[in-house]
C-alpha cells in the first residue's frame, strides 16, 4: 500500500486497499464492520500480534495509521479460536457468544409497573461496576488473546451486569450456571487467570469480573 | 458432578489441591530449616515422620493431591489447546501485564514434577518405603549428607527451586482468583502475597540446599 493518509483509520485502509483489487481484477479481502465507532463490536482483526492492534482500550475501527511507520510490514489475521470457524479471509462465525447470551445474558421476570424513582437504593460503587461491565460489546478479543480460547472474560463482564443490580440478582443463580454451561459446550477453554484478555480488551473489561463470575457460580452450585 | 463437567469446577478443583501442596512445600521447607539448626533435631522429625500411621495417612493424602493436580493438569491443557484450535497466529505478542509464568504453568509443573522424581528417589525411596517395608534404615542427616555431598545436588535443585517459585508465584494468587475471593482491590494483594510466598520457600529451600552442600562436602564446618 502507498500514500495511505496518517489519519486514515485502519478499517478504511482496507477499504482502499480493496478498491484497489477490485480495480486490478482481483478479489477483495473479506472482513467485519459496521458501527465503525467502537461500539458495535464487529470489527475483529488481529493486527501485528493484537486483537483490534496495538491501541489500548480502542477497537480496530478506532485504530489509525499514524499508529504505524512508514514502511512498515503490517500482519493482519482473523480471530484464531476453534469456537470462531473462519468464514473467510478476516471474516469469523462468533455466533457462539450470541448463543451463550442466549442461554440466559437476560431478564425473564415481569417486572410490573415501573417503581417510584429511588424506590430501591443502589451504591454508585455497584452502579458503576455493573455499567462497566455491561460496556462489553462481545467482540471476541478476549477469546482472540487467550492462549486457551477461554470466553471468560465476555461471560463474567455478561453475568456481572446483572449480578450487581436487583433486577438481575432474581435469576442470577439460573443465570450463571445456564451460561457458563453454554459456553463450556461451544468447546471455548478453560480460564488459567493469564490476564492476556483484560489487557487486550477494547473496553478495558476487568480481570475482577472473572472473579465475580466464580464467585456467583461456586454460590450457585453450594445452593443447590 | 460439576468438579469435573463444569470450566469452573475444574479450576475449583486445580485451586483447592494447588493452594494444599503450597501449604505442603511451606511445611516442608520449615522442617527443613530444623536441619540447619540441629541435626539431631532433624533425625527425630524424621523418625516422627516415618512409618508411623499418622504418617502413612499423611503421605497417601499428599499423593492423592499431586496426582490430582497433575492430572487435572493435564486434562485443562489438552481442553484448551483444542479449544485453541489447530490455526496458530503468525504474529504473536505478550502484553506487558501478563506474566510469563502464566503461560508457561505446564512446563514449569513438569519441572517440578522432574525435579519432585529426583527427590522422591533420593529419599522418601530411602527413608520412609524401606521403613514400611521393614527394612532398618539410616538417620536423617545420613541421607542429607549422602545426596548433599555430590556437587551435581545442588544446581539440579536450585533449577527445581526456581522453576518452584515461578509456578507458586502465578499459581496462589490464581487460585484465590479462581476461588472467587478477589476483587480490584484483592488481585494485586493476592499477587503481591504469591511473590512473597513464593520467594520465602525459595529462599529456605535454596539456604538449605547450599547450606547441606557446604557442610557436607567439608567446606563449612558449623
Amino acid at each position: 500500500m502507498h500514500d495511505i493518509p496518517t489519519d486514515t483509520s485502519f478499517l478504511e485502509m482496507m477499504d482502499i486497499l480493496n478498491e484497489m483489487l477490485i480495480e486490478k481484477g482481483e478479489e477483495p479481502v473479506t472482513f467485519d464492520h459496521d458501527c465503525r465507532e467502537g461500539i458495535c463490536g464487529m470489527c475483529s482483526l488481529y493486527v501485528n500480534g493484537h486483537p483490534h492492534g496495538p491501541a489500548t482500550g480502542a477497537t480496530t475501527c478506532q485504530l489509525y495509521m499514524r499508529r504505524f511507520k512508514d514502511g512498515d510490514t503490517i500482519t493482519v489475521e482473523p480471530w484464531r479460536s476453534a469456537a470462531f470457524p473462519v468464514i473467510k479471509d478476516l471474516m469469523v462465525n462468533r455466533n457462539a457468544f450470541d448463543q451463550i447470551q442466549q442461554a440466559g445474558g437476560y431478564v425473564s421476570f415481569q417486572t410490573g409497573g415501573a417503581q417510584d424513582a429511588n424506590a430501591i437504593p443502589i451504591s454508585k460503587e455497584a452502579a458503576d461496576e455493573a455499567m462497566d461491565s455491561a460496556t462489553c460489546i462481545g467482540c471476541g478479543a478476549c477469546v482472540a488473546a487467550c492462549k486457551n480460547g477461554s470466553a471468560m472474560l465476555f461471560l463474567s463482564a455478561k453475568v456481572s451486569q446483572f449480578a450487581l443490580l436487583p433486577q438481575g440478582k432474581a435469576e442470577a443463580k439460573r443465570r450463571v450456571k445456564a451460561m457458563l454451561a453454554k459456553m463450556d459446550e461451544l468447546g471455548f477453554g478453560n480460564c488459567t487467570n493469564t490476564g492476556a484478555c483484560a489487557a487486550e480488551c477494547p473496553k478495558n473489561i476487568k480481570l475482577s469480573n472473572i472473579a465475580r463470575l466464580n464467585r456467583e457460580f461456586l454460590c450457585a452450585k453450594c445452593s443447590d | 458432578m460439576w468438579l469435573t463437567n463444569s470450566s469452573v469446577g475444574r479450576k475449583v478443583v486445580m485451586s483447592v489441591t494447588g493452594l494444599f501442596l503450597v501449604l505442603f512445600v511451606t511445611f516442608h521447607a520449615l522442617m527443613n530449616a530444623v536441619a540447619i539448626i540441629s541435626f539431631e533435631a532433624y533425625d527425630a522429625i524424621c523418625e516422627f515422620l516415618g512409618a508411623n500411621w499418622y504418617a502413612v495417612l499423611g503421605t497417601l493424602v499428599l499423593a492423592g493431591g499431586f496426582a490430582i493436580h497433575i492430572i487435572y493438569a493435564f486434562w485443562l491443557t489438552l481442553q484448551n489447546r483444542k479449544a485453541r484450535g489447530n490455526n496458530r497466529y503468525a504474529v504473536t505478542t505478550k502484553p506487558k501485564d501478563v506474566e510469563w509464568a502464566s503461560q508457561n504453568m505446564l512446563v514449569l509443573g513438569i519441572i517440578v514434577c522432574c525435579f519432585l522424581i529426583l527427590h522422591l528417589v533420593q529419599f522418601w525411596a530411602k527413608m520412609q518405603l524401606p521403613e514400611l517395608m521393614g527394612e532398618h534404615i539410616m538417620r536423617g542427616q545420613d541421607y542429607l549428607q549422602a545426596t548433599f555431598s555430590q556437587w551435581w545436588v545442588l544446581p539440579v535443585y536450585l533449577i527445581g527451586f526456581a522453576a518452584l517459585w515461578f509456578h507458586i508465584s502465578h499459581g496462589f494468587w490464581s487460585a484465590f482468583q479462581t476461588l472467587g475471593t478477589a476483587n480490584d482491590k484483592w488481585i494485586p494483594r493476592w499477587q503481591c502475597i504469591s511473590k512473597w510466598w513464593a520467594s520465602i520457600v525459595f529462599i529456605l529451600f535454596a539456604v538449605e540446599a547450599i547450606y547441606f552442600t557446604l557442610h557436607f562436602t567439608g567446606v563449612i564446618n558449623c
